[in-house]
């Protein structure tokens, strides 16, 4: 077990180095002229040169790589030729000239956001993924079953978005049952109420396509378990069928579905974009689209890589967690 | 007893399901809107690039008729500010998306089992290598990566010789959505054959001394259909929405030309005074996107040699 965690570990370093290898080149030397992404329309000569420098663009890939990496190690000075240098501590993951701000700054203002949109999202697809799936499970093939699986084929068929423009649509616009969703700083714990009134929908919509797919995920990995033959022998020897279902069935088919879970929490904390975009809430997501929007490629840069890093340490976490709960993983 | 192939069995077992039959029917009508919907829509009146403006007030641009200005000569009503025919701009949409969907499920597949099959074949550190290589891609958040790469990507590809507006951004869509999406299928095609590697056929096909390409795609894919093809209805719906989602944000297709998402976005300014142009847009979509769903569930229970009716 200690021999693969460590070597688990080393992969998860390495693949960390590739990913801002990966990152470096394409938001760095992919785009046909970094420089002139720094301003809009209106951009003279004079100012794409001066932005090239203080970018530091005009050093060679390999200099600029060995600086993006020493950034976030060790911090980085920008200007330093200048009167006025710029110190950007460590981790540093850039500077944003087009809003005057580190990078990490702007992500560390918006990370509570969708943290708590991520989390309560994930918190309501769960539950309801897991009772309803479990439900069906045990009805196979009667009209619970049906339903719910009927339901849950909508509720994945229809696209995010769509969902949650018609919650606002009705919710919020038409019978005026919640006020207009708005994030205000200091939530959730300054004002729990308000708190929960804007982000109930978000949630929601969060929670349908997720909820839907974990239904079906849910029901088939229960039935999958029922035919073991451990089950059976459990059944055979005479325990009450509620033992049989919750100790024997439940616990070895929900085990991997939990841990499968964790893996599309850290894809929601990289930034849920479209519920952001749609409720206005100033999150991760929301951070991403301004970026991209404004072609500020130090800020696309930023959020790519933490949101990807936060998938890798997911992704290991995930994996010994399943070796850890599930006695008939093994590893060597 | 007669001896009938994989695709007979599965056509007689599909045949028996009336509503994958529905959903079939539905989805070949969309396909034929879509490709002929563009092509004799100027022959009845219909071309979304034409503004009416006797069809929206002189304040405001809001439709002079009601629901969205529905009428005889717009059966879906007119677009807010333009009085653009809102039917004619669904069709040419429904063409772009399902364009974009299907090119990219085929690169995706095309792409997934090719490395799926080598990596899962050769084994050692070609297999290692794509794994990590895998690992890389699939860390990547798919939304946002090609929300970032979108300015970036679209300039290379105008620079390719590819026409700037909404033909670039089509080939960009397709491009990164296939290269950020193949690892899933190529990770299960890869299971798949190291367990194909070991058997006899593949033995005897060594021995015969095949060439490896024969042996890879020959004797290996054919027994790799059905997977392929179970992933591939998962994909179609997918990449539907995610077009969709895309257009939302706004990294799509730009003005004039318009796809599902583009047309909700542009409905929740308005859908207040005109409800429809969330409902019509959505409601078009969303059957398209749950006739594809029961269509490949019914197709995979139709390959399913377990499942019994």
């Amino acid at each position: 077990m200690a021999g693969y965690v460590v070597r688990r570990v080393l992969g998860m370093v390495l693949l960390l180095f590739l990913l801002t290898l990966t990152v470096f080149v394409l938001f760095s030397l992919m785009p046909a002229d970094p420089a002139r992404l720094t301003c809009g329309k209106a951009c003279s000569p004079a100012i794409i040169e001066n932005n090239r420098h203080r970018l530091e663009l005009d050093i060679p890939p390999i200099e600029q790589y060995q600086r993006f990496v020493a950034g976030i190690f060790v911090g980085r000075t920008y200007l330093k030729d200048t009167a006025r240098p710029l110190e950007c501590e460590a981790p540093c993951l850039g500077y944003s000239f087009l809003r005057n701000q580190e990078v990490l700054a702007m992500i560390t203002k918006a990370a509570p956001v969708t943290f708590w949109l991520a989390i309560g999202g994930f918190v309501t697809w769960m539950v309801i993924g897991l009772v309803f799936g479990v439900v069906a499970a045990l009805k196979r093939g009667r009209w619970q079953d049906r339903t719910v699986m009927g339901i849950a084929l909508v509720g994945y068929s229809l696209p995010s978005f769509f969902i949650g423009l018609v919650l606002f649509f009705f919710v919020v616009l038409i019978w005026h049952l919640l006020p207009i969703p708005q994030w205000t700083s200091g939530m959730p714990f300054a004002n729990p109420g308000k708190f929960f009134q804007t982000m109930l929908l978000p949630w929601i919509t969060i929670a349908t396509l997720n909820a839907a797919f974990y239904m079906r995920l849910t029901r088939n990995q229960v039935l999958e378990v029922f035919g073991e033959d451990y089950v059976r022998t459990a059944r055979a020897k005479g325990l009450p069928e509620r033992i049989v279902v919750v100790k024997h069935a439940l616990r070895a088919g929900l085990t991997p579905i939990v841990t499968a879970a964790g893996l599309d929490l850290a894809y929601l904390l990289g930034g849920a974009i479209i519920t952001e975009n749609i409720f206005n809430l100033p999150g991760l997501g929301s951070l991403a689209i301004g970026s991209v929007l404004a072609s500020d490629l130090p800020l696309i840069t930023g959020i790519t890589l933490v949101a990807a890093a936060l998938i890798i340490v997911a992704n290991l976490v995930v994996d010994l967690l399943y070796a850890v709960v599930d006695p008939r993983v093994r590893v060597g | 007893m007669v001896g009938r192939s994989l695709r007979q069995i599965v056509w007689a077992r599909l045949r028996r399901d009336r509503l994958a039959m529905v959903c079939l029917f539905v989805l070949i009508a969309y396909y034929l809107i879509g490709i002929f919907g563009p092509i004799l829509g100027p022959s009845l009146g219909l071309d979304p690039y034409a503004f009416d403006r006797d069809s929206i007030s002189n304040q405001g641009g809001r439709p002079v008729l009601p629901n969205g200005g529905i009428s005889g000569e717009h059966p879906l009503g007119v677009e807010w500010g333009t009085g653009r025919d809102l039917l004619s701009q669904l069709l040419w949409g429904l063409r772009i998306s399902l364009v974009v969907a299907t090119t990219a499920t085929l690169l995706t597949v095309t792409i997934g089992v090719v490395i799926g099959i080598v990596a899962g074949y050769a084994g050692g550190w070609v297999d290692l290598l794509i794994g990590r290589f895998m690992d890389l891609v699939l860390a990547f958040p798919f939304i946002l990566i090609v929300l970032a790469l979108s300015n970036v990507l679209t300039d290379r590809i105008i620079a390719f010789g590819v026409p700037p507006g909404t033909p670039s951004r089509i080939v960009y869509l397709i491009l990164v959505i296939s290269v950020f999406g193949w690892p899933y299928l190529a990770r299960i095609v890869r299971g798949q054959v190291i367990s194909l590697r070991e058997r006899e056929f593949v033995e005897a096909a060594v021995a015969m001394g095949s060439s490896r390409r024969r042996i890879l795609f020959t004797e290996i894919l054919p027994n790799l259909w059905a997977p392929i093809i179970v992933y591939t209805t998962l994909l179609l719906p997918a990449y539907v929405g995610f077009e969709a989602a895309l257009s939302f944000l706004g990294v799509g297709v730009i003005p004039p030309d318009t796809t599902f998402g583009a047309m909700l976005a542009n409905s929740v300014n308005y859908f207040v005074q005109v409800p429809i142009y969330l409902f019509i847009p959505g409601t078009i979509l969303a059957i398209l996107v749950v006739s594809f769903n029961l269509l490949g569930d019914a197709l995979r229970d139709a390959l399913d040699p377990r499942v019994t009716r």
